[in-house]
């Protein structure tokens, strides 16, 4: 099977239909899932009482905010070295969801810290460098949205998101280099390991969901984005699925 | 089972507010943001399928 084949975004475009649905699904499914575990099986914590519960979807939505943004800065990549039209145009159907993944953490943690911290933000490295994340995301749609010529508009836009890409690490490691409030990468928050199991895998499964989610999003943006790109061209008139 | 009842569930042990603020927020921008790629896509889908009148054109 020749791969490159689907570096086309005209034999590309029926693939990503027909994924889309399916990721979509799975991510429903997971998150029933995962909401049931995180709910239902895993028991109220002993330190944070049930506000912790917010861990399901605080962690998800940050790690996706981070993970989106290096798969977009990628592609970007990929699209200003190899001018690959259709790696550009997965950097941009992918730079609103991850936008939205960044202002989920920021709003989960800001509803979680009010309780166990005793304030809704502090500019301390984790909030602010996530916050910068978030800032990089609207000023890359934003350019690429000022540039009326698309060719052009993929590559100044794949410059910034390759600048910004440094801020990812800075987020990643802000809580080991500095002294921050947010607490370190840990999972283990309660007092026996069996408890922590059944947190730790209800968050696991909310975390697939929303990968599941984001690829399903993602791929019918990349669809809208293609059709709007492609118009003109005699296939795309012609496309049904 | 921690609960005893649904008041006490959505009472979330007094951190209700903040609980269900971050999850209600999180499912209506999740599902804005499904149900306007879904309803672009469908409405993609069959203004394609209708000029050529029946099934997937050549």
């Amino acid at each position: 099977m020749n791969w490159f084949k689907y570096s086309s975004p005209a034999a590309f475009y029926p693939l990503a239909g027909k994924m889309a649905p399916w990721f979509l699904a799975a991510g429903a499914a997971l998150g029933a899932i995962g909401l049931y575990i995180g709910f239902f099986a895993a028991p109220t914590d002993f330190q944070q009482g049930d506000s912790y519960r917010i861990i399901f979807i605080h962690v998800p939505a940050a790690w996706m905010s981070m993970l989106i943004y290096v798969v977009m800065a990628f592609w970007a990549g990929i699209g200003l070295a190899f001018n690959t039209r259709l790696s550009s145009m997965m950097a941009h159907a992918l730079a609103p969801t991850g936008a939205l993944m960044t202002f989920l953490a920021l709003w989960t943690g800001s509803l979680w810290g009010k309780p166990t911290w005793g304030t809704w933000w502090v500019w301390d490295a984790r909030l602010t460098s996530e916050l910068i994340l978030l800032f990089l995301y609207i000023g890359y749609l934003s350019l690429a949205a000022a540039i009326d010529d698309p060719r052009k508009a993929d590559k100044a836009s794949a410059v910034l998101a390759l600048v910004g890409v440094i801020n990812v690490p800075i987020i990643y490691y802000s809580v080991q280099w500095w002294n921050t409030l947010h607490q370190g990468a840990s999972v283990s928050i309660t007092r026996s390991p069996s408890m922590a199991a059944i947190m730790l895998w209800g968050m696991l499964v909310m975390v697939f969901a929303f990968w599941s989610y984001c690829i399903g999003a993602v791929l019918l943006r990349l669809r809208h984005i293609i059709r709007e790109r492609e118009r003109h061209a005699a296939w795309a008139g012609a496309a049904g699925g | 089972m921690q609960w005893n009842s649904a008041a006490e569930f959505f009472a979330m042990g007094g951190y209700g507010l903040y609980v269900w603020g971050a999850y209600a927020v999180t499912a209506v921008l999740v599902a804005v943001e499904a149900v306007t790629l879904v309803r672009r896509e469908c409405a993609a889908r069959s203004s394609r399928a209708q000029p050529e009148g029946k099934g997937r054109p050549r």
